[in-house]
């Protein structure tokens, strides 16, 4: 299961004085499996991307490869794409429409053709996998707190079980305690069924501890690829895009400019914890 | 695509024209109106054609922007122009079959389309070089005296530019939840009307309940900052006339003059060639 783009390029209202690229010529391969990480600045072309990789955005120019057939074949399924490659938009909450939540987690398995009890089933599976409270499954969906629907519309993707699950920016407007849950259900849930799943963000800090590869968006390009500690070894140039290596990569390149035999590739807390008491042991 | 019609058509660059007050512009629009429909012979076609080329020069939005609107009424013109031609009675001049065309016909025919072609090109300067916002202050202002007949100006010009403003976040939203939806496995486009219309829910359901998150916000923005309509309030980009403005009315003006002259000129000129 891999997706690959080639020369990928899209404009936004294309021959007319707005003219916008939102990519140009990117050129990736995402792999099976993978938990991947894409950072960049706000309008670098993020969520352009990722909109591309289901279909729901056509490219101006290039060709996209889902398991080796371009997906801009005449005849190629897009609404079977739609529901392997499971998407997520940014504030999802603002696409519940149903009377009770419960019910509208049922619409995309629905949609997907299986009858009202499998829908069910997929419905509970998924609300339970997000930790959804079973005491609300019967509300309204517009009554609930923002982490909860942020929750229930998640759910919503998830019970179409994608093979590939793109989050754009699923903890935008949550506060702490709110994002980590998100971010630690979805680890959680790339640990146990091992699906790609891809992870939109502008936080370094938050991709860091989960994520195995960063790609790093800029200007409708793609910056930098690679695993984190790779990434964030170009903290310097990180910085001219307008984002930032998370605070532990500027301590320990301050510790190792001021002499401590430190590795600088610690990218988490707990990496650099192990890296400084090594030097005192 | 549907992003295309929202921000009007408002090109925007760096022009006389563009630099103008909107009433000067909207006064402009209006002369020029009531000129296409004056003028009646070679010599006011030559004046008013005249006044377009200069604004279209004047304006450095490229043609293509402005004949973009005569293609929706391309048919529209064919049919009326076929009417013109071959229903008005007059001297024959060319028959086929039970087809006559008359020499009033071709006159017709010919001052309808140029007077079509004109309105749509001339009005698209006006909307492509002037924004919705600047539109309704000018309108606000021009209409101000009505006022006096107790119709709010203010408060209808109010609500054009907020419901302005609003069509390009409404289209933009309904784009996002029609994504979201079809990643879901909405299909918006298959089926008769009945599966159609079902397949709307999801999209109108969370478009409702945005607009109406959106309008309570800003009602409750406006009155945080003691909105309480037009009653003696002032404005932080006051309209005000400038240099292009006074050459605008004057050249309005001399165009006007022209139009009214080629009307009486051309008979007395066609009457000393003795025609
Ligand atoms: N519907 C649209 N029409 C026109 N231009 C758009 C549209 N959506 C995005 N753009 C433009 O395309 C560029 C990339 O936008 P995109 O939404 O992909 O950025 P992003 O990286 O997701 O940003 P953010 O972090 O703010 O979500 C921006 O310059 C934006 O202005
Ligand atoms: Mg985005």
């Amino acid at each position: 299961m891999s997706i690959k783009l080639e020369n990928v390029t899209y404009q936004y209202s294309p021959d007319t004085a707005y003219a916008i690229t939102a990519l140009d010529h990117v050129n990736l391969e995402l792999r099976d499996g993978e938990f991947i990480g894409i950072i960049g600045h706000t309008g670098s072309g993020k969520s352009t991307l990722v909109q591309h990789l289901n279909g729901l955005l056509k490219a101006t120019e290039g060709v996209i490869y889902y398991n080796g057939q371009n997906i801009y074949d005449k005849d190629y399924d897009l609404k079977d794409l739609r529901t392997q490659v499971g998407m997520v938009f940014q504030y999802p909450e603002h696409q519940l429409f149903e009377t009770t939540v419960f019910e509208d987690v049922k619409f995309g398995p629905k949609n997907q053709g299986l009858d009202d009890k499998e829908a069910t089933l997929r419905a509970y599976e998924a609300l339970e996998k997000v930790h959804f409270p079973t005491d609300y499954f019967d509300q309204s969906p517009f009554d609930l707190s923002g982490g909860q629907k942020r929750r229930a519309a998640i759910a919503g993707v998830l019970a179409m079980k994608p093979a590939v699950l793109i989050l754009d920016e699923p903890t935008a407007g949550l506060d702490p305690k709110g994002r980590d849950e998100i971010l630690d259900m979805i680890a959680e849930m790339h640990k146990k069924s091992g699906n790609t799943v891809i992870l939109v963000s502008h936080s370094m800090e938050d991709v860091a501890n989960y994520v195995d590869r960063i790609i790093v968006m800029n200007d409708a390009r793609v910056a930098f690829d690679g695993a984190p500690k790779e990434v964030f070894r170009h903290y310097k140039e990180l910085e001219t895009m307008g984002l930032a290596a998370p605070e532990v990569t500027y301590i320990m390149q301050e510790l190792q400019a001021a002499g401590f035999p430190v590795s600088v590739d610690a990218t988490t807390i707990q990496e650099a914890k192990e890296e400084i008491l090594k030097v005192f042991r | 695509m549907l992003r295309d019609i929202t921000l009007g058509q408002y090109y925007p660059t760096d022009s006389h024209v563009h630099e103008m007050d909107p009433r000067t512009k909207l006064f402009g629009t209006l002369i020029y109106i009531i000129a296409l429909f004056l003028f009646n012979n070679v010599l006011g076609w030559l004046v008013v054609t005249g006044f377009l080329i200069l604004a279209i020069h004047t304006c450095k939005v490229p043609l293509s922007y402005m004949v973009k609107g005569l293609k929706a009424i391309v048919m529209l013109l064919l049919i009326a122009a076929a009417f013109n031609l071959f229903l008005t009675s007059g001297t024959p001049i060319f028959t086929i079959g039970p087809l006559s065309i008359s020499d009033v016909g071709l006159r017709n025919a010919g001052l309808m389309t140029i007077r079509m072609i004109y309105l749509i090109v001339g009005t698209s300067i006006m909307t492509l070089t002037t924004t919705p916002n600047q539109l309704t202050d000018g309108l606000e202002r021009s209409l101000h005296f009505l006022n006096r007949v107790h119709i709010p100006v203010h408060e209808i010009a109010m609500m054009m530019s907020i419901a302005l403003r609003f069509i390009p976040i409404l289209i933009e939203e309904t784009d996002k939840i029609m994504k979201a939806q079809m990643a879901r496995g909405a299909d918006f486009e298959s089926g008769g009307i009945i599966k159609r219309a079902k397949a709307m829910v999801p999209l109108l359901v969370p478009l409702f309940v945005s607009a109406f998150r959106r309008a309570n916000d800003l009602a409750l923005a406006m009155e945080a900052r003691c909105y309480h309509g037009g009653e003696g309030r002032t404005k932080m980009k006051p309209l005000q006339y400038h240099g292009v403005d006074r050459v605008g009315y004057l050249v309005i003006f001399i165009f006007l003059v022209l139009v009214i002259a080629s009307r009486i000129v051309y008979p007395m000129l066609m009457g000393l060639i003795g025609v």
